[in-house]
């Protein structure tokens, strides 16, 4: 064991340290609630992805020839802490970046690997996944989206539910049910989806929070080229078990800058805002909670680095990557809890912050429910990691 | 940077589990626990045999001089093992006169600790039974080239059977380290049975007892910051034999789970058992993130020491509670029975979760390092 950072990992470092410093844009002051609000913030993010993919700071541990860096899962360790500390903005393809862009990497073919990588770094083409419908959550392999074979197309009907970034997103993962006659995990097909198909119905749906973040995605006749195929036909669950245990280990995603950035703000508020006369920050209670919260951040930093350190002997996320994700999500919740405690009858306010804190607090909700909720993961984590009898 | 065990670090760990599993198992700690000081000769020799008593000690002093990760694999195993030793009381008087001590003191006590002669534990906390160094009271008075000491110390681990009692001590507004051999003049020992049969617990009163002031171990301003990184050094221990109680009650239940039928299918079928082990999985493996962590930053001297130690005790501290509970809950009955050896390790969980300050004293220590400061 060695936590010490190599010559090159410490180059990497001060290379981006460098680079952070001249390019972080100030952070976004406007709200998200509201819909014009929303473009905004949306375009302020496309902006910075853009940066970062030209400043070379974008797919850091994806191979030079599709775009990325090249660099080891350690830089891309380091890069989260990095950006975390000069608090940049969050990457907005985040689905493409940590999740398909890994998946295609693995799995996809010399042509999809060419055609597909580059736009996900530079943020020109935005990534969504189609798997949750309306009958099939965390029972997955249920869905009913059909795809029927039509010469060179497939032609897909259904609809698809729960979907972020849909809205504004260029392509789909989709998984498509092609056999409907043999058992269910076994007539599932990947096809990735040029979201502009005439037939696709995007419509956005009114999270808690008050912004439209997902949709439901109606398919009517739509064509794909068999081309598409993500996989082999047929193949479609082992190809979304690679894209869980990405999502699921979060590796390359933004959540911990997300959550970082976060309790550094809380912690900075609760020293200007009073309890009782007193800085909240003094509070024995709310010291308490912060520190909490601080340590579960940093536990999560050193689980996720772990697993890293792990994954770059073994070559690939396994089940334990549904620890972070359970990890990460709870915590969340916490976090934002103490955040209301700590602040107050103010973090209640829209006008507060520009309404962060209770935005957050609402957001946090989901953090549970998307990617695999808290019970299907501790049901991962029983089966497949301690080997207990499978219980459905 | 490789945050995983080396391939000799997994040697390591590999030798230590069938040692103690050898040398230690379940039977021996009840006999031990039920003796008046837990401790046994044989097995203190074998374990310098193995060089543990000496592990982190220079090899200039008779020591195999490695770090703090060897050190908690090793912790690790003990307390997988439930191991009854003044194993970690040794390590904290061993860190404290590493970093506190002379050249000639480390040459005394140093080689005598590697060669597993002498045993030594740490006299901290007193009345108020807090582990902030600054509450110290405990007089010293200087009277020309003696100090006497006055007092109470409470809470003294393996007191009983240490050769060697370093006394935290006052001698006017400055912080002492005074080193006191089991046969000194006007000190009693008297034991304070606690929770944990396995590790005991002693109250040390020092009635005019007479130190020479060229043994203590150090006399200038320092003083503090060197007794607090031996603790640091002593907590991620203590962190690490946490860790180990931990795995064994994970490893334990979920066997239990995959055997003990009810209504006709092994408990572990179902989820609400199922979520309970998860959860144990969790903490156990969050823990052993931050135990490493801490163990790594303290050998290194890291700015983040004191902050990742604060981490690692406030975590494993509710953590090999939480774990113990649930270990306890999926067992049933027979969890709740003096037969099962979970009462063994929730006991031991219970004593080190008050060993250094519990969650709340280090969830503190961690508030004024980044609610209270801007983070350098």
């Amino acid at each position: 064991m060695d936590l010490r950072l190599t010559p090159s990992e410490e180059q990497f470092r001060d290379e981006l340290r460098a680079w952070l410093q001249q390019n972080v844009p100030p952070p976004w002051r406007g709200g998200v609630a509201a819909e014009e609000e929303n473009q905004g913030y949306i375009q302020y993010l496309r902006d910075w992805q853009r940066q970062v993919y030209e400043g070379g700071w974008a797919g850091i541990s994806w191979p030079k020839e599709y775009g990325g860096r090249g660099a080891s899962l350690i830089e891309q360790a380091i890069y989260q802490e990095e950006m975390a500390r000069a608090q940049a903005p969050p990457l907005l393809n985040l689905i493409g970046l940590s999740i398909i862009g890994p998946t295609i990497i693995s799995h996809g073919t010399e042509e999809q690997k060419k055609r597909y990588l580059v736009k996900i770094l530079s943020g020109e083409e935005i990534w969504c996944q189609g798997f949750s419908e309306p009958n099939a959550g965390s029972d997955v392999a249920a869905l009913e989206t059909r795809a029927v074979r039509d010469g060179d197309y497939f032609l897909v009907n259904g609809q698809k539910i729960w979907t972020s970034y849909a809205h504004i997103a260029d392509w789909s993962f989709l998984l498509v049910r092609t056999d409907p006659n043999v058992p269910k995990h076994k007539g599932l097909t990947a096809l990735l989806v040029d979201m502009k198909s005439p037939g696709i119905t995007v419509r956005p749906l009114k999270q808690m929070t008050g912004e439209a973040g997902f949709n439901e995605i109606f398919f009517s006749n739509v064509r794909v080229p068999v081309a598409n195929v993500f996989g082999q036909i047929n193949e479609g669950w082992r190809m979304a078990i690679a894209i869980l245990m990405n999502e699921r280990a979060n590796v390359g995603t933004g959540i911990y800058i997300a959550i970082k950035r976060e309790l550094d703000a809380l912690i900075a508020r609760a020293r200007q805002t009073l309890r009782l006369s007193c800085p909240a920050s003094q509070d024995p209670v709310v010291r308490q909670k912060l520190a909490q919260a601080y340590m579960e951040l940093e536990i999560f930093r050193l689980n996720t680095n772990r697993a890293l350190s792990r994954m770059s002997k073994e070559g690939h996320p396994g089940p334990e990557g549904s620890i972070l994700k359970l990890c990460y999500s709870e915590q969340q919740q916490r976090m934002q809890q103490t955040a209301m405690e700590a602040l107050g009858a103010y973090a209640q306010l829209r006008d507060f912050d520009a309404g962060r804190w209770g935005y957050g607090y609402l957001r946090s909700r989901g953090a549970t429910i998307a990617a695999g909720t808290s019970e299907i993961l501790r049901n991962i984590l029983a089966e497949r990691v301690l080997g207990l009898p499978k219980s459905y | 940077m490789d945050f995983d065990l080396s391939k000799a670090q997994k040697l390591l760990q590999e030798s230590a589990r069938t040692f103690l599993m050898r040398e230690c198992p379940a039977e021996r700690v009840r006999e031990l626990m039920e003796t008046e000081t837990a401790y046994d000769e044989q097995l203190w020799r074998a374990m310098a045999e193995q060089g543990w008593t000496g592990l982190i000690i220079p090899e200039e002093y008779g020591g195999l001089g490695l770090g703090l990760v060897e050190l908690a694999v090793v912790a690790e195993e003990m307390g997988r093992a439930c191991l009854p030793s003044p194993f970690i009381s040794t390590v904290w008087a061993t860190a404290l006169i590493d970093s506190a001590g002379s050249e000639g003191q480390k040459a005394q006590y140093l080689e005598k600790i590697s060669a597993g002669e002498m045993k030594a534990t740490v006299a901290l906390l007193e009345s108020t039974a807090d582990w902030n160094v600054q509450a110290v009271q405990l007089s010293a008075q200087r009277e020309g080239k003696e100090y006497r000491l006055s007092g109470r110390k409470e809470f003294v681990t393996d007191a009983q059977i240490a050769d060697l009692i370093i006394c935290v001590a006052r001698s006017g507004s400055e912080l002492v380290l005074l080193p006191i051999q089991r046969d000194a003049q006007g000190m009693t020992i008297t034991a304070t049975p606690g929770i944990d049969a396995t590790r005991k617990l002693y109250a040390v009163d020092f009635d005019g007892v007479r130190v020479p002031v060229a043994e203590a171990l150090q006399l200038h301003p320092q003083t503090e910051e060197a007794f607090e990184q031996a603790t640091r050094v002593a907590t991620a221990t203590l962190c690490a034999e946490m860790l180990g109680g931990m795995q064994w009650t994970l490893e334990t239940t979920v066997e239990y789970a995959k055997t003990r039928q009810q209504f006709g299918r092994p408990i572990g079928t179902y989820q609400a058992v199922q979520h309970q082990c998860a959860d144990m999985l969790l903490m156990t493996e969050s823990a052993r993130s931050a135990v490493y962590y801490a163990a790594w930053t303290v050998s290194e001297e890291t700015k983040e020491a004191r902050q990742a130690v604060s981490i690692a005790k406030a975590y494993c501290s509710d953590a090999a509670r939480e774990v113990g509970n649930r270990g306890i809950q999926l067992h049933g009955g027979i969890g709740f029975t003096w037969e099962h050896n979970l009462h063994l390790y929730y006991k031991r969980a219970k004593g080190s979760e008050i060993m250094f300050g519990d969650a709340n004293y280090h969830r503190e220590q961690l508030a004024r390092l980044v609610v209270d400061e801007s983070e350098g």
